[in-house]
């Protein structure tokens, strides 16, 4: 192959370090479109059960717990900002900077993991795992939301394990997408560590914080969606 | 031509030997040969499965195979076919060789992306390849709900994993592809001067990066719903089967111009070549393949007329399925008015590519049939449906495909294959096709519907004739096989240009080197400008001139 004369950083086949970065960029954003579209079919399925099935929905959603869900939001919001500090250290050429943001970017994802698997086990105690262990049993004394025994459709339970099984294929996609940003959040940790990145040449952080933003809006519409369904 | 036995010169396919060479290469003209290969054993088993199928729909009765193993054998035939050798045909094959050679550039944007795709899809098409050894899929490679996500008694979760898998690897594609198009052209070569076919591809990875993603997630939750036993499609919860049908086809239609676009884009390339002539009405050709990507994500509800849609939804998805044939009509029209008083030579990818005219514009037609909503009452679910989408499907696409695997062939290989057993193939293959699938409409329009090998005494005929022409249309390929591989080892040596074509991937020698261009491309001519004089050079002249 051909020597490289020009930065190491800049790959065979690309005229410029403009033209390896713009491309990069265009790539990532294709690749947030491809994933906004994976998303959004799971959304279209939930918002035509959650239309069709109101009550029970509401219902259903009465049984998350609204200060888990409100603790996590802030968090991945507050993962966001130390995601954007990495960027920016990145551009410095802080590799202290860089490592030292990444750190705390794991740290609030592992938080909101954690929260999340303690969600989890709260709702498998519960018996509100979806498939043959579901158990459910209505209590419409208790229900904020205006449904009765005698006003309830008739797959009333049914509907509500509907929900729960969008809760957890919803929450668990976006988990399992949590998991590989900071698989890759070690990943540049141990290149920055090597001293891979420089004021030139930070694609990489930039990239990954792209991703971990795009996670962190899919939880913002999460949130509403799974959680604040029952309160108006 | 006098064989002068030029020097020995390196190329992409001698400069290295070794089995890692090909298995780690990020080559994008390697990675092309490698799913070559890779679809052609998919297209071989699907062939097989629809061989055996065929011999079964000789007699109205159960003869050799029970439901069971008819339902697997037209399911195995269905998904290979689809996911696993149309989508990525011309793509992954053609795409992958010629952009970065029709761009000017030495390669795809992201060249090791390039190679995971190769592997994702091939590990993806392993996982669908082990659904069908340990004893097949019977849901149709459509897996409507609920049979998929409950009933069906076979390895629906291995072949769904299959397919979501694979898909990625066509993500992967696409986003390479859009990327180097954006970004990679050569100095001078505005998007007006690009080849048809890049436009061709532009589109095509558009919807694949947005629509994959939504097929991604809905075989995913028939997965998990079988996996886990959970509700998503379920109606004993209170789950819309219907649903599965809505995403499903949102992807599925527009992936019909996955498999459609990029062979248009190579017919236009041929017909340019074999009329010497520039494509008529480019801009609008060009303009048209994203008319139809973008028109192909609003008309999925033509596959639900009988599922329980609204008549009114019924009667948009009607309307905006009869707008789609407007720019394919476009494409049509604009080809043959570029052979209109065009110098013709009938070599073998010409022929293919009048044969893509002819059968395209057939299956086109009875699309036509399809979406008007009483006629597709009528016609719904039967061979009728099946003999319009192998119209479009193997005599648009598969004919597309191996007519540019022969018009690039020498520039792929460095060889020639024998123009003569080319042409008797191609012809073998247009009689064969025909033969196969025309008395599929007859016997639809009469009533016979698709997926059942049991049938009325009196379809018999036709169901025969149909089994014939298979039987035809497989020794073409046969044909075609032998001489292809025989002009691997024996084939005469290829000059850089040997139809004498305008487009950058002709100014390099054949094969390419590694790098695809020894100087760097400049371009300051329009696409398919066959006045210029430029456009006549060939390697061999050079070394007969010298």
């Amino acid at each position: 192959m051909a020597a490289d004369q020009h930065s190491p950083h800049l790959a065979h086949h690309f005229d410029s370090m403009e033209q390896q970065q713009e491309s990069s960029s265009l790539g990532m954003w294709l690749f947030l479109a491809q994933e906004v579209m994976f998303f959004g079919g799971l959304f279209v399925a939930y918002a035509v059960y959650r239309f069709k099935y109101p009550e029970a929905f509401a219902v259903a959603s009465s049984h998350l717990s609204l200060g888990w869900g409100a603790f996590n939001t802030v968090v991945l919001i507050c993962s966001s900002l130390t995601m954007a500090l990495a960027v920016r250290a990145g551009q410095l050429g802080d590799k202290r900077g860089i490592i030292r943001y990444l750190l705390a970017t794991i740290f609030l994802a592992s938080v909101f993991l954690g929260v999340k698997g303690v969600e989890y086990t709260e709702k498998y105690n519960d018996g509100l795992m979806p498939g043959p262990a579901f158990e459910y049993t209505p209590d419409f004394d208790r229900y904020t939301v205006p449904v009765t025994a005698e006003t309830a459709p008739p797959n009333f339970v049914g509907n509500v394990q509907l929900f729960f099984s969008f809760y957890f294929v919803m929450t668990g996609l976006h988990a399992l997408h949590m998991v590989i940003g900071i698989g890759l959040m070690i990943w540049l940790i141990v290149k920055a560590l090597r001293d891979r990145f420089s004021k030139e040449y930070f694609t990489p952080i930039e990239m990954t914080g792209l991703y971990w933003h795009f996670v962190d809006i899919v939880w913002i519409f999460l949130f509403p969606l799974v959680y604040l369904v029952w309160r108006h | 031509m006098n064989d002068t036995s030029p020097p020995k010169r390196t190329h992409y396919l001698n400069a290295q030997h070794t089995v890692g060479s090909w298995l780690f290469t990020l080559d994008h003209k390697r990675i092309g040969l490698l799913y070559l290969a890779t679809i052609l054993l998919f297209f071989l088993l699907g062939g097989i499965a629809a061989m055996l199928f065929r011999v079964e729909l000789m007699t109205p009765d159960p003869t050799y195979m029970e439901s069971e193993t008819y339902n697997r054998l037209f399911t195995m035939h269905g998904i290979t076919m689809i996911f696993f050798f149309l989508i990525p045909s011309i793509p992954a094959v053609l795409g992958n060789f010629l952009l970065p050679l029709m761009l000017g550039t030495k390669d795809l944007a992201f060249p090791r992306l390039n190679l995971a795709s190769w592997y994702v899809f091939t590990f993806g098409g392993l996982l669908g390849l082990g659904s069908i050894i340990f004893g097949g899929v019977d849901t149709g490679w459509t897996f409507y709900t609920p049979y998929s996500s409950t009933y069906a008694n076979s390895n629906v979760i291995l072949a769904a994993l299959g397919i979501f898998i694979a898909g990625f690897g066509s993500i992967m594609t696409g986003i390479n592809f859009i990327v180097t198009i954006h970004k990679m052209r050569a100095p001078g070569l505005t998007w007006f001067r690009l080849p048809l076919f890049i436009w061709a591809h532009y589109a095509t990875s558009i919807i694949i990066v947005l629509g994959t993603p939504v097929i991604a997630i809905t075989i995913l939750l028939v997965a998990i719903e079988r996996l886990f036993q959970i509700g998503i499609f379920d109606p004993a919860l209170g789950g819309d089967p219907v649903l599965f049908q809505h995403l499903f086809w949102f992807y599925s239609h527009p992936a019909v111009y996955i498999m459609i676009l990029p062979g248009m884009g190579v017919i236009s390339e041929i017909i340019a070549c074999f009329s010497r002539k520039r494509i008529f009405g480019y801009k609008v050709v060009a303009l048209s393949s994203l008319a139809i990507a973008i028109l192909g994500f609003f008309v999925w509800g033509h596959h639900m007329f009988v599922s329980s849609q609204s008549m009114y939804a019924g009667m948009i998805f009607s309307i905006l399925s009869f707008l789609v044939a407007i720019p394919s009509a476009i494409k049509v029209f604009n080809w043959t008015a570029t052979l209109y008083g065009g110098a013709i030579k009938l070599d073998t990818p010409m022929l293919y590519a009048l044969g893509f005219i002819g059968l395209f514009t057939v299956g086109g037609l009875t699309g036509l049939f399809l979406a008007s909503m009483a006629i597709n009452v009528h016609v719904h679910d039967t061979y009728f449906v099946v003999a319009h989408f192998h119209y479009v499907m193997v005599g648009g696409m598969v004919m597309a495909f191996f007519g540019g695997l022969h018009f690039w062939w020498p520039k792929m290989t460095g060889r020639h294959f024998s123009e003569l057993f080319g042409r008797i193939g191609a012809v073998t293959i247009f009689i064969g096709f025909n033969l196969t699938f025309f008395p599929q409409f007859i016997v639809g329009y009469l009533g016979m519907p698709r997926r059942y090998h049991v049938y009325p005494e009196e379809f018999q005929f036709l169901q025969v004739m149909s089994t014939g022409g298979s039987a035809v249309l497989a020794l073409g390929y046969l044909v075609m096989a032998g001489y292809l591989l025989h002009s691997l080892v024996l084939g005469k040596k290829a000059s850089s240009n040997p139809w004498r074509a305008v487009g950058l991937e002709w100014t390099t020698p054949s094969p390419p080197p590694t790098e695809n261009f020894t100087t760097e491309p400049y371009v300051d001519y329009e696409a398919y400008d066959y006045t210029r004089e430029e456009v006549y050079r060939d390697d061999a002249d050079e070394v007969k001139g010298a």
